[in-house]
C-alpha cells in the first residue's frame, strides 16, 4: 500500500513534468507539421538560466524570469530560423531543429562547462511535506506538482475561454482561412512556439534542481518527449497529457518492482525454466526501455496514438 | 472599387491565369463564369493573396498585390472559399466570432443580425461547425466573412451542392448584403443565378477573359455561351 501510494505520487509528479515538456511540442507539431528536435533544448536552457539567475538574484526571481526568457529565445528561433527554413520544405526544417539542438549543447558547455552545475532546491522548499507510513514526501515534489497543475489549468483555461485560445485552435485547423479572415497567422505561430518553449523552460526550471542540470540533460529527456507525443497521438494535447501520466506512473512503478520476467510469467500461470540472462532481468532494469517498448507497440497496433487524429 | 490589371497566377508549377483584367464597382455584384479549370477560383485566391500571382490588383485605389492575406483582409476585402473552411471543432457562434477582425470596432454586421437573416444558425449556435449540413455550413461561412465588415467580398461557388431552396436563400443573402453597400465578386456555376443577380459578368476561358458585359449582352451572345460555358 505504502509503495503503491508513494509510487503513484512520484509517478504523477514525473508525468506532469513530462507533460509540461511535451504539451508545447504537441502544439508546435499540430501547427507546423514537423517534430521540433530542439524542443528539449529549451528545457535545458530553462534549467541553466534558472541556475544562473538564482546565483545572481535568488531562486524566486529566477523562477519567474527564466521561463519568459526561454519563451523569447523560442520566438527568435521561430521568427528568424524556422520560418526561413520552412520555405525550403520539411526536411530543411527538421535539419534546422536538429542542428539547433547540437548548437544548444555546445553553447551550454561553452558558457557553463561540461560538468554538472550546482543548481539546488532552495532552502525554503527543502524538507518533508508529509510522511506516509514510513516514507517521506518532499516539499519540493509537492511544489513541482502544484506548479505543473497550476500551469496546465492556466493553459487549458486560455485555450478554452479566451479569444486568443479560439484563434490558436482555429489557426491549427485552417491557417489559410484564418489569414483570409484577417488574422496574422505567422504571428500566432510565433506566439505558440514561444509559449511551448516557455513551458519547456519552466519544466527545466523546476526539474533542473530536482534532477541534475548538465549538458546531457536535453539528450536524456529528448527521446522520452518524442515517445510521449507518439504514444499520445501526434497533435493531440489531451493524448499527450494521458501519455505523460501513463509513462510517468508506469516507469516509476517499474523502477520499484524487483520482479524478474520469470516471476511475472508465474503470475500469469506460466512456468518459465529458462536460465537465460534475458528472463532473469528484473522489471527495474527494464524500466528505462519501457517508454520505447510502449512506443513501438503503439506504432504497430495503433499508429495514430491513443488520441491522435492522424497517423 | 476593385481593379485587376494583367493578373497572372500560378497553381503549383502551372500557369493558370494569363493576364486577367477586370473591375468591380462600388455596390456592384459582378460574376466570374467559366468551365471548371478556367481559373475562376484561382483568380479569387490571387486577389486575396492566397495564390502566387503577378500583375496589379488595386483595391480602393491602393495596390494590394504582394500583400499578405491578413493585410488585404484588414483593408476591407472578404473571402468565402469554395470548400467553406468551417472550423469543425468550434461552435457555430465561435466560428462567427472569429470573423470579427477587431473586437473593439464593431462593424455593420452583428451576430444578432446574422441570426436574424439565418435563424437556423441561431438554433445551432452551440453546435460544432463540423456537424452542420452543407447548406448551413455555407450560410455560416458567408456570415463569418460578413462579421469582418468587408466592403467587397469574393465569394467562390456558394451554391455548389445545395438544395434548390437553400440556393435561393443564398442568392437572397447576396442581394441583401449588396443592399447594405457591400460589393461582390462572385464565382458561380449556375448561369441562371449569375444572370439574375449580377450587374455585370466576365467569362473566363483558359485563364483569359473571353467576355465582359451585362447579363443582357450575355443572354444575346449565344456564341460565347456555347463555346465557353455550356458543357
Amino acid at each position: 500500500m505504502e509503495f503503491t501510494l508513494i509510487s503513484l505520487l512520484n509517478g504523477v509528479t514525473y508525468g506532469l513534468l513530462l507533460f509540461m515538456l511535451c504539451g508545447g511540442l504537441t502544439l508546435i507539431f499540430s501547427m507546423m507539421g514537423i517534430l521540433n528536435f530542439a524542443h528539449a533544448s529549451f528545457y535545458m536552457l530553462g534549467a541553466y538560466l534558472a541556475f544562473q539567475l538564482s546565483a545572481w538574484l535568488g531562486f524566486w526571481p529566477a523562477f519567474f524570469l527564466a521561463p519568459p526568457l526561454v519563451g523569447v529565445a523560442g520566438a527568435l528561433v521561430e521568427r528568424y530560423g524556422l520560418r526561413r527554413a520552412h520555405r525550403h520544405g520539411h526536411v530543411a526544417e527538421l535539419l534546422f531543429t536538429f542542428g539547433l539542438s547540437f548548437l544548444a549543447v555546445e553553447m551550454v558547455q561553452l558558457v557553463w562547462g561540461k560538468a554538472v552545475v550546482d543548481y539546488r532546491v532552495p532552502p525554503s522548499l527543502e524538507g518533508t511535506l508529509f510522511t506516509l507510513y514510513s516514507t517521506s514526501f518532499p516539499v519540493y515534489k509537492g511544489f513541482m506538482m502544484l506548479v505543473s497543475v497550476g500551469m496546465l489549468a492556466l493553459l487549458a483555461a486560455l485555450l478554452a475561454y479566451t479569444r486568443t485560445g479560439l484563434i490558436i485552435k482555429a489557426a491549427l485547423s485552417r491557417p489559410d482561412m484564418m489569414q483570409a479572415l484577417g488574422h496574422d497567422v505567422p504571428r500566432i505561430f510565433t506566439l505558440v512556439f514561444a509559449g511551448g518553449a516557455a513551458l519547456a523552460g519552466l519544466a527545466g526550471v523546476i526539474g533542473g534542481n530536482a534532477f541534475v542540470t548538465e549538458p546531457g540533460m536535453a539528450a536524456a529527456v529528448g527521446p522520452i518527449v518524442f515517445v510521449v507525443v507518439v504514444v499520445g497521438g501526434l497533435g493531440s494535447l489531451l493524448g499527450a497529457f494521458v501519455a505523460s501520466l501513463l509513462i510517468g506512473i508506469l516507469q516509476t512503478f517499474m523502477v520499484g518492482w524487483d520482479y524478474s520476467i520469470i516471476d511475472v510469467a508465474r503470475l500469469f500461470g506460466m512456468q518459465l525454466h529458462s536460465t537465460s540472462a534475458l528472463t532473469r532481468l528484473s522489471l527495474t532494469q527494464l524500466a528505462p526501455i519501457m517508454p520505447y517498448l510502449l512506443m513501438v507497440a503503439i506504432l504497430i497496433f495503433r499508429p495514430r496514438g491513443l488520441m491522435g487524429a492522424r497517423s | 472599387m476593385l481593379e485587376v490589371n494583367g493578373l497572372h497566377a500560378f497553381y503549383g508549377k502551372s500557369h493558370v491565369l494569363h493576364g486577367v483584367t477586370l473591375e468591380v464597382g462600388r455596390g456592384e455584384i459582378v460574376s466570374l463564369l467559366g468551365r471548371n479549370g478556367a481559373g475562376r477560383s484561382t483568380a479569387l485566391k490571387a486577389i486575396m493573396g492566397l495564390a502566387r500571382a503577378e500583375g496589379s490588383v488595386k483595391f480602393k485605389g491602393e495596390e494590394i498585390a504582394g500583400m499578405k492575406p491578413h493585410q488585404i483582409a484588414w483593408r476591407g476585402l472578404g473571402y468565402v472559399p469554395e470548400d467553406r473552411a468551417v472550423f469543425p471543432d468550434l461552435t457555430v457562434r465561435q466560428n462567427l466570432l472569429l470573423g470579427v477582425k477587431d473586437p473593439k470596432a464593431p462593424g455593420r454586421f452583428r451576430l444578432e443580425e446574422m441570426f436574424a437573416l439565418f435563424p437556423r444558425l441561431e438554433e445551432r449556435a452551440l453546435v460544432p461547425g463540423g456537424v452542420l449540413s452543407g447548406g448551413e455550413q455555407q450560410m455560416l461561412t458567408l456570415c463569418r466573412t460578413m462579421m469582418g465588415n468587408p466592403d467587397l467580398v469574393l465569394v467562390d461557388e456558394p451554391t455548389e451542392g445545395l438544395a434548390p431552396l437553400t440556393v435561393a436563400q443564398v442568392a437572397q443573402f447576396l442581394l441583401e448584403i449588396q443592399k447594405r453597400g457591400v460589393s461582390i465578386l462572385l464565382v458561380e456555376q449556375k448561369l441562371a443565378i449569375a444572370l439574375d443577380i449580377s450587374q455585370r459578368l466576365y467569362v473566363l476561358g483558359h485563364g483569359r477573359v473571353v467576355f465582359g458585359g451585362t447579363p443582357a449582352a450575355l443572354r444575346e451572345n449565344a456564341a460565347v455561351r456555347k463555346e465557353w460555358l455550356e458543357v
